[in-house]
């Protein structure tokens, strides 16, 4: 099949296209140099053409998901629409169904999304959840920071056991790449307790949360992994945290990057940039942070923006989840996986006349704002954490529009006038500059820059059409313009099928799952595996064979092959 | 011979997968490290043989073919103006998936057996959420083990073995020696015969103890009177201290609590409690699910319409209000004007009420066993043996999915192959 696309406004950054009209050529789900007279034409009319959405960080699927589901009818009960011809019923806001996560997604032109973090244990769910989302491509980060064999192998110094384990564990879970959260901390709470920085030593195990940082980075990089570690800071949501992740940060220096990427990704840094000692005298330190990042070229990191409104908490720091709730008085999930994990869920009202929510909602926005290259600050709400994901046309709006903020800033606790610089900050970013934190960024990010977030020739035919035309706006004053635009696209083209015409799901085909096949010399995965063997004789309550995610899990796998010893071309 | 290693066990929420099954000429011939409730459960029994019609309740059954009882089938629920599909705990979840879309197709209500065993946990988890840990997290750590109104030495006889109480693990290493092991019941049942320390309440007086322990676990003893439900407050306070110098406890709750007076607001409390020891160290809680895969019907439908059970469609969209639309809330209102039972029985467990407005509308069976529902059932359709003689997904009582792998090959068709059958001719019905 052949699509083109013709007078189009393309922003598109890596190919150094910014709002020229350009035609894009699709056959067989693929941009190409040109296409055969027969192709179907879709003129876009001078209207805003970018890559596919990518995301590399929500927690659409998998148990906590679930549990967020589960424990909030209430949730569910809203944006409640009913099944048509063509879709299945939605439910949902913070906690979508699967359909609703799929159909929403490409509503607002995105194309491409990662799942943040599975155990091992639980990601054949996550695989039930991502086959039944439909439209996007996926795929899903696999927890490691806490597992026993991780930190078995850390504490051994053993490299080459460690690498063979990460591999083995993304082949189990059918994983993308390494999440490590609150490392050291989701064993501690094993026994309800938490690590309070990178020094403190697991005991029993004898690690700290620096040489797990450390030493998942090595193994990385040894398996030559298309994403980079991807952290968690430990002491997240707690005031004055911003030193525990700048000291995170300046481990990237210690290992070298295996591709052309970050070698650590820092995620949703509004929960990790935070000053003072107490919730009175919070306040904002985003200035740091912004500056390490700007001064290294290592490290990457996504916002985590803050929604105002209703929002479910979910997350693998099982410790924080547990003092969140005694804090807001909430109802509380715990899910601790077994030699594995630990992780928590609860609900949370974001509100604008509490000092500490307006002072976070302005630190995510001064994240963007004052990190220089937008290929270093991607642009998440870690959805449901800070906010659902549908809300990315409002932060889209904010950072591309200084009037808008000020208005906003009227309506929120004063406290971001003596906490945040947001109020100084007259930075507009640009369509080329949102491309990159939505797009080229969270692809390069991810390692996935050869086929996503660009429109070049040998990309995925992957497109959202905005109703925007770049040369006849102006942002700064129109963002209300912006914000409907980048709400509902005009057109979602997912492997050259349209999908979503003016707002509208119009087809709904099966998007593809990423995962890593990453190989390690034999004798290595060998001896790993003793060390498997032992620990489900012991210490799991399932057997090993019924461990792995099986195959039928996964019906349309694409996989990626990494490792450490040469990787067969095919 | 084949032998089959690590296969799962199709019977309680324990979802054992350590099983050994000899197979000669497609039949079962020894199961190993089963317990006897799983062992019968899989060496098969009162199997129906063929699909089955009957006009009226009161007249023979018929034998059909497939055909005829699926379009009959689908007569019934596309004729029906508020169809029920109730059952689901004793099948894969790739047939709560089909009974779902079904479900959507002909605006039916679907529920779960759960609706008479642990829906009331459900409802309490949306007041207050579920602090809680999987099974191997508890064997390689609990010190305190509590069992509240659920006896795992009859209904889930693996359970202290593998995970709860005799089970070794890694800060755990002398198993039941280092468990203090607790029973609170209503009677000294077997595995409060086993236990360390018995506490019997008395019948319905459950929210009570509950409610004590947390006023003495917050420093208010002063209000609690010398005895309450019957437990004297000296052993009350003697439990509190108990559980507080745990190092990881854990508590498990069966029908005991949830289907007893104050049915959801025991299980609320319940967690409440488990939720203020954390502030002294690490408690968790378990609902003890009967069906091997009563859970994952409540994920499957989680995650398809938000909602775990009692999902109406009648408006085309999820709407979920227990107590207005789960299955006995319907049964008893007389709304129902048909009912698909699959993979559960109703007959057996529905209140009288119920069950007379199941005698009195068409029903349709979906199982492999006969039962009680065979009973008040118009259309009966046999189906292989999920978990037995079809591969597929099921969760422990735990949240933790596994697949279940194929003993012996069906003879008959399976619940998938049926559901899809009958959606196909819902809709040519419909002129689809």
């Amino acid at each position: 099949m052949e699509l083109l696309i013709k007078n189009g406004a393309v922003v598109d950054p890596v190919n150094g296209n910014k709002g020229d009209k350009t035609d894009i050529s699709i056959k067989d789900g693929k941009i190409v140099n040109k296409v055969s007279s027969k192709a179907t034409v879709l003129d876009a009319g001078g209207r805003l053409v970018m890559a596919g959405g990518v995301d590399a960080h929500s927690h659409i699927a998998g148990a906590k998901v679930n549990v967020g589901r589960m424990m909030r009818p209430e949730d569910s009960r809203s944006g409640i629409s009913p099944r048509t011809k063509i879709t299945r019923p939605c439910t949902g806001y913070t906690v979508p169904n699967v359909y609703a996560m799929g159909y929403r997604y490409a509503q607002m032109g995105y194309t491409t999304v990662f799942e943040a973090a599975q155990a091992i244990m639980k990601a054949r769910h996550t695989h039930e959840e991502l086959e039944e989302i439909p439209i996007i491509d996926k795929g899903a980060l696999t927890l490691f920071g806490s597992n026993w064999p991780t930190m078995d192998f850390v504490r051994e110094k053993d490299m080459d056991k460690l690498a063979a384990y990460v591999a083995w564990g993304l082949l189990a879970s059918r994983g993308f790449g390494v999440k490590c959260v609150n490392p050291g901390g989701g064993e501690m709470w094993g026994f309800g307790k938490n690590v309070t920085g990178l020094d403190d030593v697991v005991p029993s195990f004898d690690v700290t949360p620096r040489e797990i940082i450390v030493s998942l980075m090595k193994v990385n990089e040894m398996l030559k992994l298309p994403h980079s570690v991807h952290l968690h800071c430990n002491n997240l949501g707690n005031p004055g945290n911003y030193k525990t992740t700048l000291a995170s940060m300046e481990l990237a220096d210690q290992v070298k990057a295996s591709k052309n990427r970050q070698v650590m990704h820092v995620t949703h840094l509004l929960f990790n940039s935070w000053g003072g000692t107490n919730w009175g005298d919070f306040e904002s330190k985003s200035d740091e942070i912004a500056n390490f990042l700007n001064n290294h070229d290592n490290v990457t990191g996504d916002m985590g923006q803050m929604i105002f409104g209703s929002a479910t908490t979910m997350t693998a720091d099982g410790p924080k989840q547990y003092a969140n709730a005694k804090l807001l008085h909430a109802k509380w999930s715990n899910g601790d996986v077994e030699c594995e994990d630990a992780s928590g869920v609860v609900p949370i009202y974001y509100v604008k006349q509490i000092s500490v929510h307006a002072i976070m909602w302005a630190i995510g926005l001064e994240l963007a704002l004052l990190t220089k290259d937008p290929y270093k600050m991607l642009l998440t709400t870690d959805h449901p954490n800070g906010g659902p994901f549908v809300n990315y046309s409002e932060v889209i709006a904010l950072l591309m529009s200084n009037k808008k903020r000020q208005e906003e800033i009227k309506t929120v606790h004063e406290a971001v006038h003596a906490k945040n610089k947001l109020p100084g900050l007259d930075r507009e970013l640009d369509f080329s500059e949102i491309a990159i934190m939505t797009r080229a960024g969270t692809a390069k990010v991810l390692g996935l820059l050869d086929t996503k977030g660009h429109l070049g020739v040998g990309a995925d035919a992957d497109i959202s059409i905005y109703d925007i035309k770049p040369d006849q706006i102006d942002p700064s004053v129109e963002h209300a313009k912006i914000k409907s635009a980048f709400s509902s696209a005009a057109y979602t083209i997912k492997g050259g099928n349209i999908v979503v015409k003016d707002g509208q799901i119009t087809a709904t085909p099966l998007g593809r799952t990423y995962w890593v096949d990453a190989k390690v010399p034999q004798q290595h995965h060998d001896e790993m595996m003793k060390d498997i063997v032992k620990k489900f004789k012991n210490y799991y309550s399932i057997q090993l064979a019924n461990y792995m995610v099986q195959d039928e899990y996964v019906t349309h796998p694409q996989v990626i092959k990494a490792g450490s010893v040469p990787v067969e071309v095919n | 011979m084949t032998v089959i290693t690590d296969a799962l066990c199709p019977f309680c929420g324990c979802l054992c997968d350590d099983l050994t099954i000899v197979v000669e000429n497609n039949k079962i011939t020894d199961i190993k490290n089963a317990c006897k409730l799983g062992s019968a459960k899989i060496m098969g029994h009162h199997r129906i043989e063929a699909p089955m019609m009957r006009a009226d309740k009161k007249s023979e059954f018929k034998e059909v073919s497939y055909e005829e009882a699926i379009n009959e089938a689908a007569a019934i629920l596309f004729k029906s103006k508020r169809p029920l599909l109730y059952g689901w705990a004793s099948a894969l979840c790739e047939v709560h998936k089909k009974g779902i879309l079904l479900a959507e197709e002909v605006g039916a209500i679907i529920d779960n057996t759960a609706t008479v065993c642990h829906a009331p946990s459900t409802l309490a988890v949306h007041e207050k959420g579920l602090p809680t840990a999987t099974l191997g997290q508890i064997k390689n750590r609990s010190d305190v083990t509590v069992f509240w109104g659920s006896n795992p030495v009859h209904a889930h006889p693996r359970h202290m073995g593998r995970y709860s109480v005799f089970a070794k693990g890694f800060f755990q290493e002398k198993g039941r020696k280092g468990r203090k092991v607790i029973v609170v019941d209503v009677r000294k049942t077997e595995t409060a015969a086993m236990a360390d320390e018995f506490i019997q309440v008395q019948q319905g007086s459950d929210y009570l103890v509950i409610s004590a322990l947390r006023a003495i676990l917050s420093g208010h003893a002063d209000v609690v009177p010398e005895s309450v439900g019957g437990v004297p407050k000296e052993q009350l306070a003697k439990l509190v201290d108990t559980l507080k110098a745990a190092k990881f406890g854990a508590v498990f709750f069966g029908m005991g609590l949830t289907q007893s007076i104050s049915r959801y607001k025991n299980i609320d409390n319940a967690i409440s409690l488990i939720t203020e020891l954390n502030a002294y160290t690490k408690y968790v809680i378990t609902p003890m699910r009967g069906h091997y895969n009563v859970t994952g019907f409540g994920q499957v439908c989680s995650w398809e319409t938000g909602f775990a059970t009692a999902v109406d469609f009648a408006r085309g969209a999820p709407y979920y209000n227990p107590g207005e639309t789960a299955a006995n809330d319907v049964l008893m209102r007389k709304e129902t004007d048909a009912a698909m039972i699959i993979a559960g029985d109703a007959g057996a467990h529905f209140p009288a009420d119920s069950v007379r407005q199941l005698a009195r509308i068409p029903v349709i069976q979906i199982d492999p066993y006969w039962n009680p529902t065979t009973e008040v059932s118009n259309v009966v359709i046999p189906v292989a043996i999920c978990g037995v003689e079809v591969a597929g997904t099921a969760y422990r009582m735990d949240g933790v999915s596994l697949q279940m792998r194929k003993m012996v090959e069906p003879t008959l068709p399976t619940d998938v192959e049926v559901l899809e059958r009958i959606t196909q001719r819902v809709r040519k019905l419909r002129g689809e």
